[in-house]
């Protein structure tokens, strides 16, 4: 088990960067997520520590050590891919041992060592098959396992659920949070699934465009979003946003929409009267009522089961609304609505977070 | 779908007519080769011999020169066989897993090898062997048939080597192999189906070569099977058991290793597309 | 300048000279024989066309400029060779490609023991080809093949004759010994086009009311096109150098009836021994498959543009 310091990591394929200049430590024992869009640079990120990358500029330390010219073999991490990579001509045992056999380990080392990992996966009656004769979830233990029998410095996981079904994806994401709270190991989690993030992470790395975004704990990321970005990127379905103007008037300010229509916000330090800002809330955070500020008409109704997610125009723009009142299944053309205000997020003209 | 019994048949007696034409003649081959002299004439066009006999291949096996070419074929065409392998998987996992400069170049070259007349060299192929000695001489044979099998062999094991996942030797260095222990323990065996494949494609071509046998061999101690047989019969065309004989012995090694690569042979005749 | 400013600095030079030749290092033999056996003769070739090379003649090797051209341009039996490549091909590739479709087509349909059939059906290919063109002139030999007979008893032939010695009849018998051992090809990869369609589009097109003819002009047909356009275009030019069945079979006799210019250029070197003559035919076969090839090429681009 190890801590991660990543310095000013930039990473240039040819002439195109696609990372421009990371920082991030990484605690000993910490579970970190790298979430974003597809191309953001978070698997690169991912493959450079593994050693699978060359780092263009910047440096990586595993547990102090400088490791930007090791190769893989050498770094003493776990890597659990998309395609989980399983050998396949190996049986299951063989995938799981064939890192300690490459360390000449012991006999007795490995037996005990792949009985272990097995016995917490649930891999015993599996261990003789090839991986062809596995389901999907079955290979994905295997190789899980097969991170684990070695206890290295860190595992790194590259969108490893992304190959599953819904319900074992839901299924695995347990486990993979129980085997940590069991192994307490350095992880390193690539996903672009929000809701994985949320439910894994100790820490999220928002990643867009090669830069980060938002380095935080879940909560945070989800109550105090950075910028427009991972506002927009963290929470489902997703925040709505107003664009429009700031203006103060006296101790209270408004965001003036294209059509006029003001609406009150509180007053923010540092954000100029009269300058562009986005305004945004999240669906579940809409308050319905009776005597509420704003008309919605609406558009659509979506029954989830859990809830149900509305689809509303106010003023124009179009917007959702999530709620648990079943009443809201038949809501009649139009219904009123309270944005409240300390639910409300204001973003700059740069799309920065403004308190 | 509803199957129509009189359609299905029209498909059955399709299928069976396409068998026999492509088998009858390889059994008119067999068949000649077990009739004996004296009724090869007298019972003619029957389908079967009255009587059989394998004193045609007693003869040819015994008396003539044709087990010399016979294993003079062979080691012409296994040693090609291997040294082709060896050189295309190296070239063909170069093109499969690196990205470089000169890449798109060989590629070029390759391909453009597969698409003039190699009778074209014939003459200077001569010329150039010659004053080295390898005229005459199975080497000789081996390298003008390594150089021609190469590019196609190349771009197959390319394409065996483009199925198998960078995951996998990425995982295994990640596991603590060099990229050389991950070549050998998790490439090559996978590969192996594919490496034997190209053995039998190279094997058969090389196993088939007319030309460049006739021109580069002169003397029955370097003949190999195609040029033995084909001086037997501008020498002996009255003996067509023994020749059919002789042509069934040629035939074996080429089903056994078609057998071989019978799985691969889409694979194979899209690598080298313009190859027989 | 400092070191570190230099964003590979950290590498040693050493391992990145050896990381960067790997893929050349990996790629040179293979290149190495391919040009010394196969670019350093055709440059040669080219040049012997040139120049007066004889096997038997030591005092030959002079350089003589366009003698030998203008020796083929008098050679009737050049012209003849012309025309019949043009006749072995077209007939060849022609046959080979509607016998390998059909085969295909009959083999995409799944039925009990089409593993064995196919393994059966495309045997011939594995048969070398020396030994496909021995067997089929053994066939129409009316000493010991049944094909003269069975053709006189058809009425196509009016004796029971050898048909490779009949100056007008000879080409079919190598046509026949290429179609033969040629419909493997075209229906190996024609049968691997066809799986290729994806399944889906057949139902889809029978729900919406194609019968079998319309779903094989509709779907079928564009699908195969590319695969049908290049193994064609690419077989051309290989059945066109293709000179082992009709060297074994009728030595390009009678009369030179079938000779081909491939088989032209192996009887002038190997025969004659005439290098430099042999290689000057080579030439003209090379430009006349260029300007094919290009022929092909611009068409494509006409056809691209035009859709």
């Amino acid at each position: 088990m190890a801590s991660i310091d990543i310095q000013s990591i930039r990473k240039s394929f040819g002439t195109f960067p696609v990372l421009h200049g990371v920082d991030l430590t990484i605690r000993d024992g910490e579970f970190i997520v790298l979430v974003g869009p597809s191309g953001c640079g978070k698997s690169t990120l991912l493959r450079m520590i593994a050693g699978l990358e060359e780092v263009t500029s910047g440096e990586i330390r595993i547990d102090g050590k400088r490791v930007n010219d090791l190769p893989p073999k050498d770094r003493d991490i776990a890597m659990v891919f998309q395609s989980y990579a399983l050998y396949p001509h190996m049986s299951v045992a063989d995938n799981m041992s064939y890192s300690l056999r490459l360390r000449r380990s012991t006999k007795e080392k490995i037996a005990s060592a792949v009985g272990g990992a097995a016995a917490k996966l649930g891999l015993e009656p599996l261990l003789e098959r090839r991986p062809r004769a596995l389901s999907g979830g079955q290979r994905q233990r295997v190789a899980m396992g097969r991170a684990i029998v070695r206890q290295p410095k860190a595992f790194l996981f590259d969108e490893p659920l992304s190959n599953l079904d819904a319900r074992l994806r839901e299924q695995m994401r347990a486990e993979i949070k129980k085997l940590h709270g069991d192994l307490r190991a350095t992880s390193i989690y690539v996903t672009h699934d929000q809701i994985e993030a949320m439910t894994l992470a100790d820490r999220i790395v928002a990643m867009h465009g090669g830069i980060v975004q938002q380095l935080g704990s879940p909560l945070e990321l989800y109550d105090r979003p950075a910028n427009l970005f991972v506002a927009g990127f963290i929470g489902s379905p997703g925040m709505n946003f107003f664009e429009g103007r700031y203006l103060v008037s006296g101790d209270h300010a408004d965001l003036r929409l294209s059509n006029g229509t003001m609406l009150p916000i509180r007053k923010r330090e540092g954000l100029e009267s009269g300058s562009a800002a986005t305004l945004g809330i999240r669906p579940e955070h809409v308050v319905l009522a009776d005597n509420g500020a704003l008309e919605a008409g609406v558009d659509l109704i979506e029954p989830t089961g859990f809830g149900i997610i509305m689809h509303v125009t106010i003023h124009g723009i179009p917007m959702k609304i999530f709620s648990q009142d079943r009443r809201m299944l038949k809501p009649g053309p139009a219904i009123r609505v309270d944005l409240p205000q300390d639910r409300l997020h204001l973003f700059d003209s740069e799309g920065k977070r403004v308190d | 779908m509803r199957s129509r019994p009189v359609l299905t048949i029209l498909h059955r007696l399709a299928i069976l007519a396409y068998i026999v034409f492509a088998l009858f003649p390889l059994f008119w081959l067999l068949k000649v080769s077990v009739t004996p002299n004296d009724l090869l004439y007298s019972e003619g066009v029957r389908m079967w011999p009255s009587r059989t006999t394998f004193d045609h291949y007693a003869f040819v096996i015994a008396h003539s020169a044709f087990p010399t070419f016979f294993k003079n074929s062979l080691i012409v065409a296994g040693s090609t066989a291997i040294t082709v392998t060896v050189l295309a998987s190296l070239a063909g996992y170069a093109l499969s897993r690196f990205q470089f400069r000169a890449k798109y170049w060989i590629v070029a070259l390759m391909l453009v090898t597969q698409m003039f007349p190699l009778v074209m060299l014939v003459a200077p192929i001569f010329k150039m062997l010659s004053p080295l000695g390898l005229t005459n001489s199975l080497t000789g044979l081996v390298i003008v048939y390594t150089a021609f099998n190469v590019p196609f062999a190349t771009f197959l094991m390319q394409s065996f080597f483009d199925g198998i996942p960078k995951d996998l030797e990425e995982a295994a260095m990640i596991d603590g192999a060099t990229q050389f222990v991950a070549f050998r323990q998790i490439i090559l065996p996978l590969t192996l189906p594919g490496i034997a494949a190209t053995l039998g494609f190279v094997f058969t071509a090389a196993w088939s070569e007319l030309l460049f046998a006739l021109m580069l061999i002169s003397g029955n101690d370097a003949s190999t099977f195609p040029v033995g047989l084909l001086t037997f019969v501008s020498k002996f065309s009255v003996d067509f058991g023994q020749m059919m004989a002789a042509g069934v012995l040629a035939l074996i090694p080429a089903c056994l290793f078609f057998l071989l690569i019978q799985r691969y042979l889409v694979q194979g005749l899209t690598a080298g597309a313009v190859k027989g | 300048m400092t070191f570190a400013a230099h964003p590979h600095a950290a590498k040693p030079l050493r391992k990145r000279i050896a990381d960067a030749s790997e893929p050349y290092l990996y790629s040179a033999p293979a290149l190495v024989l391919i040009i010394g056996v196969m670019l350093v003769p055709l440059a040669l070739g080219i040049s012997y066309a040139f120049r007066d090379i004889q096997l038997l003649n030591p005092f030959s090797g002079g350089f003589i400029g366009l003698d030998h051209f203008r020796a083929l341009g008098q050679d009737q039996a050049f012209f003849r060779a012309l025309r019949n490549t043009l006749w072995w091909t077209g007939a060849s590739v022609f046959l080979q490609f509607i016998f390998g479709l059909i085969l295909a087509l009959l083999l995409d349909k799944p039925f009990a023991g089409r593993g064995l059939v196919q393994a059966l059906v495309f045997l011939p290919w594995a048969v070398p080809s020396f030994l496909a063109g021995l067997n089929w002139a053994w066939m129409f030999n009316p000493v010991i093949g049944p094909l003269p007979h069975w053709l006189h008893a058809l009425g196509i032939l009016d004796a029971p004759n050898n048909i490779l010695s009949d100056p007008h009849l000879a080409m079919w018998g190598p046509i026949a010994a290429n179609v033969w051992w040629g419909i493997p090809f075209f229906a190996i990869t024609l049968l691997a086009a066809l799986q290729a369609i994806p399944r889906d589009l057949y139902e889809a097109a029978s729900i919406d009311g194609a019968g079998p003819v319309q779903r094989f002009v509709s779907i079928t047909l564009p699908f195969l096109a590319p695969t049908i356009a290049i193994t064609v275009l690419l077989r051309t030019v290989w059945v066109s150098n293709f000179a082992d069945l009709i060297i074994v079979m009728t030595n390009g006799g009678p009369a030179d009836r079938t000779q081909i210019v491939a088989s032209y250029i192996f009887t002038q070197a190997f025969k004659r021994l005439d290098f430099g003559y042999a290689s000057a035919i080579a030439l003209v076969l090379l430009v006349l498959l260029l300007v094919y090839s290009l022929l092909i090429v611009l068409l494509r681009q006409t056809l691209l543009n035009k859709g």
